[in-house]
């Protein structure tokens, strides 16, 4: 079916009703669709942090959390990624609205943020190799650096996603194709404070005790 | 500049492996040479390599799980061969070290290279053309996913020339994949091949559980969805909650060979039974993964050629779905001699007893479908009845491994062995039997030859249990596996046995080949011009054989469960003369060209190529780039060429 920008913003044009009405327009199904491919994404969280779990004691003489969290510093992390998540909310709104500007002012602060998460938690890894307490010190920081570092890779791969949704809206503007994607992202980056706030509690808070 | 790659990595010492990829570079290279004589490339690259087509990709992937039944099966034959010869004091023809690459490649090829192409290849073709819709819901992250598995086979076959392969058995256990005991290349080259392979999987899986719970057809509400859907859906759960859990497993298993970490370790405060955990943790979804779509296969074939509505729709379903869940709670049984104590290994015995009950509910649901019924014995109703017989004795056996104290006697025994190839060839392997016999006809246009099929299959049955009951006696004999020698010679006798068993398998595949040659020759004569040749009930039997592009050229309205049976009752079935114009995907290239990359980067980080790895991933983000500022993704077919393929068609219907 040919789909128009009206049905795109008209999310009472997408009723199911249990599959009596056909197939869904295609907001739904890619909107969807990232859903589940998130969903799959949580479950790889979840067999870091079963591993992150098993291993947070296993120091193997090495220090353990409460020698090496900064808790101050994680603290200024989260701050950032949650109004990096924020000024990605308000991005949403402008992009719904069709305004490029404010599109791309909140995607500028969502991505400055979001780089400040990185280069905190770039420094605190550098921190810690320096010291010689690297990933190859003990299980304990394997574990550590796998699990904080694959939510580090997730931020990376996102900002790279923001600045090439970016040069989208500029050269192709508020086609469906784009405000699709542009859902999409900000799915996936409300989905990496989700993740964050577990690391946050398991990793760090429980951790720093 | 080349990393570890020398050319001592290309096994001149060895005969045997030098011969075989001798053959397989020698029959590459003919391949390619006969595509180019006779000019095909134009031919393959637009309609099948850059396809989007569910129904081309899905043909592509059980081409490529049968082109690996053949490989997988020579190692079968070979270990076969080694144990029957090698007792006492005669050591057969395979070393040790080459022994074990081939038991580790078969378990891994038969898998995730065979099993797993095979019923993703059937839920690919079958699954859109029963929800009566026209493509899955990613046509192009579709293709994409193929070629990524097209890519891990690329990489686990390419270790047979190049390198070695793992040493480690199929899971790859730790600490003996860990770089200590396996310096070599052959744990990267499983470990890089299934990552890839095992993305491919989990993008497959995301797509086709969107598409059966956002695509279907006017009417068709959860209650009316033909049961092969819904296991397909129970299938793709799996795959989207499970295959992360492998990507994780190996991701930590790389990460302590390439950068020394320490998660599976036996120094630095390691744990290796985490990885046997986590890895079941996947591993026995993965076989429901494997089965369910085959119970669906079985429910279609067996309601179809019992001219029944299927037996217990509704308890079907709940079964399915049960199994499904239950799937999660039962992996600790891999392993009840870890150590967990009599309270967790009597929690998981029991939730292993309580999976056989929804199997069995599925079982008599399939025998009271055919009771009363008018069977036709063609070739896929054989293979469901073997698999009645068949699946239910190994099930049997599995209940009884189910029990802690009888499985801390049989573990990694010959039992255990006969055990899980009971279940997946008596299961997986004839519903993928089955199901290829049963919808050839609709993706070719043509039914294949019933005689043969019916020879391969009752040598495939005979050679089955020729191969296998000696095992169970062994194992229970107390023969444990990944034997290269043993001193008993009392157990020669039955292993002699389970080889002619092997042989007659052989014979089956023989036969099934020259099924698949004579049916091609003979096409003329056997064209199924009705596109409904076994008098279906579900909606892929009511476009022609081969469907169009666009599948459906109005979209079906569905009533009630068995929507082409009710149409067909309804007696007016495809009265349509008024078309609209279709938007139908457009070609694209990227997943063959994602996977060109996939494949250097797995090339190169098995044998330390950092530089081709960065350019590799470079490639892989231009590809994303550009699919991103494609100009157009779909393309219009004109309602006159819809009227004119359907024209055509009607003509011999109207005769029929």
């Amino acid at each position: 079916m040919t789909e128009t920008t009206a049905d795109l913003f008209d999310p009472g044009a997408d009723e199911t009703g249990g599959g009596q009405a056909g197939p869904a327009s295609r907001a739904i199904i890619v909107s969807y669709g990232f859903w589940i491919f998130l969903l799959s994404d949580f479950v790889l969280f979840s067999g870091l942090f079963a591993s992150y779990a098993v291993l947070s004691h296993r120091t193997a003489g090495g220090p353990g959390g409460r020698q090496i969290f900064d808790l101050s510093r994680v603290f200024l992390e989260t701050a950032c990624l949650l109004a990096s998540s924020f000024c990605c909310g308000l991005m949403s709104l402008a992009v719904e609205a069709g305004r490029a500007r404010a599109t791309y002012a909140g995607a500028a602060v969502t991505f400055v943020l979001g780089a400040a998460f990185l280069a905190l938690e770039i420094s605190e890894f550098a921190g810690l190799v320096a010291r010689g307490d690297g990933p190859s010190r003990s299980a304990f920081l394997s574990a550590f650096f796998t699990l904080v570092g694959t939510h580090g890779l997730h931020v990376t791969c996102g900002l790279v996603w923001l600045v090439v949704m970016m040069a989208q809206v500029a050269s192709l503007g508020f086609r469906p194709k784009v405000v699709r994607r542009l859902r999409c992202f900000a799915l996936f980056w409300h989905a990496l404070d989700i993740v964050w706030v577990a690391i946050f509690t398991v990793v760090y808070l429980i951790g720093a005790r | 500049m080349f990393g570890k790659l020398t050319w001592s990595a290309i096994p001149f010492d060895q005969p045997i492996p030098l011969a075989a990829s001798a053959f397989v570079v020698v029959a590459i290279l003919g391949l390619i040479a006969l595509i180019s004589v006779k000019g095909w490339w134009p031919y393959l690259w637009s309609e099948w390599i850059t396809s989007v087509d569910h129904k081309r990709i899905g043909v592509m992937y059980f081409v490529l799980g049968m082109v690996m039944l053949l490989r997988g099966f020579i190692d079968a034959l070979m270990m076969r061969s080694q144990q029957a010869l090698a007792a006492g004091g005669a050591m057969g023809y395979l070393p040790p070290g080459h022994y074990d690459q081939i038991f580790s490649a078969h378990g891994t090829i038969m898998i995730f290279f065979v099993a797993m192409p095979f019923v993703i290849g059937l839920m690919n073709f079958v699954v859109p053309l029963q929800l009566g819709v026209r493509d899955v819901a990613f046509p192009v992250l579709n293709s994409v996913s193929f070629w990524l598995t097209a890519t891990g086979v690329l990489l686990a076959n390419l270790s047979l020339v190049i390198g070695e392969f793992a040493k480690t058995g199929w899971l790859a256990y730790p600490p003996l994949s860990e770089l200590a005991y396996s310096p070599g290349v052959g744990v990267d080259y499983y470990l890089w091949s299934l990552q890839i392979a095992g993305l491919g999987t989990l993008m497959f899986g995301v797509n086709l559980v969107t598409t059966i719970l956002k695509m279907r057809a006017p009417g068709m509400n959860y209650t009316r969805m033909p049961i092969f859907c819904w296991t397909a859906l129970a299938s793709t759960l799996l795959m989207v909650a499970a295959f992360p859990i492998l990507t994780a497993t190996f991701a930590m298993l790389l990460l302590d060979r390439y950068l020394g970490m320490h998660f599976f370790t036996n120094a630095g405060g390691g744990n290796a039974m985490m990885y046997i955990n986590l890895i079941w943790a996947w591993g026995h979804p993965e076989v429901y993964i494997l089965i369910l779509p085959a119970f669906g296969v079985f429910s279609e074939v067996i309601a179809t050629f019992s001219g029944k509505p299927l037996f217990g729709y509704r308890s079907m379903v709940v079964a399915t779905m049960a199994i499904c869940i239950l799937s999660f709670l039962v992996w600790l049984h891999h392993f009840f001699t870890m150590g967990a104590g009599a309270d967790v290994n009597g929690f998981f015995g029991v939730m292993t007893m309580i999976i056989a009950v929804p199997t069995g509910v599925k079982v008599f649901n399939w025998l009271f479908t055919m009771y009363g019924g008018r069977v036709r014995f063609n070739a896929p109703i054989l293979w469901s009845l073997g698999f009645m017989v068949t699946f239910v004795i190994g099930g049997m056996t599995g209940v009884l491994l189910a029990v802690p104290p009888a499985d801390f006697v049989l573990h990694n025994s010959l039992f255990l062995v006969a055990h899980f190839h009971n279940v997946i060839i008596g299961g997986v392997v004839f519903g993928v039997m089955a199901g290829y016999n049963y919808w050839f006809p609709k993706a070719f246009g043509f039914t294949l030859d019933e005689g043969l099929g019916k020879a391969g299959f009752w040598c495939w049955l005979i050679g089955f249990y020729l191969a296998f009951m000696p095992l169970y006696a062994l194992g229970l004999m107390g023969m444990t596996r990944r034997m290269q020698h043993y001193a008993n010679p009392a157990w020669q006798p039955f292993l002699i046995l389970a080889a002619v068993g092997a042989v007659v398998i052989l014979a089956g595949v023989g036969f099934q080949i020259a099924q698949l040659v004579v049916s091609i020759e003979t096409r003329d004569r056997r064209r199924d011009l009705t596109g409904d040749p076994w008098n279906g009930r579900t909606l892929e039997w009511s476009t022609p054989s081969p469907p169009p592009a666009y599948n459906f050229a109005v979209m079906p309205t569905v009533t009630g469960i068995d929507a082409w049976w009710l149409m067909k009752k309804a007696g007016q079935p495809r009265a349509h003369t008024a078309y609209e114009p279709i938007e139908a995907p457009r070609n694209s290239a990227a997943g063959f060209v994602a996977a060109f990359f996939a494949t250097m980067i797995g090339f190169a980080m098995i044998w330390h190529i950092w530089w081709l790895a960065i350019i590799g991933l470079f490639g892989a983000f231009a590809v994303v780039l550009a699919s991103a500022w494609r100009a157009r993704d779909e393309e219009i077919i004109p309602a006159a060429e819809i009227a004119k393929i359907e024209g055509a068609r009607a003509a011999p219907e109207g005769a029929a």
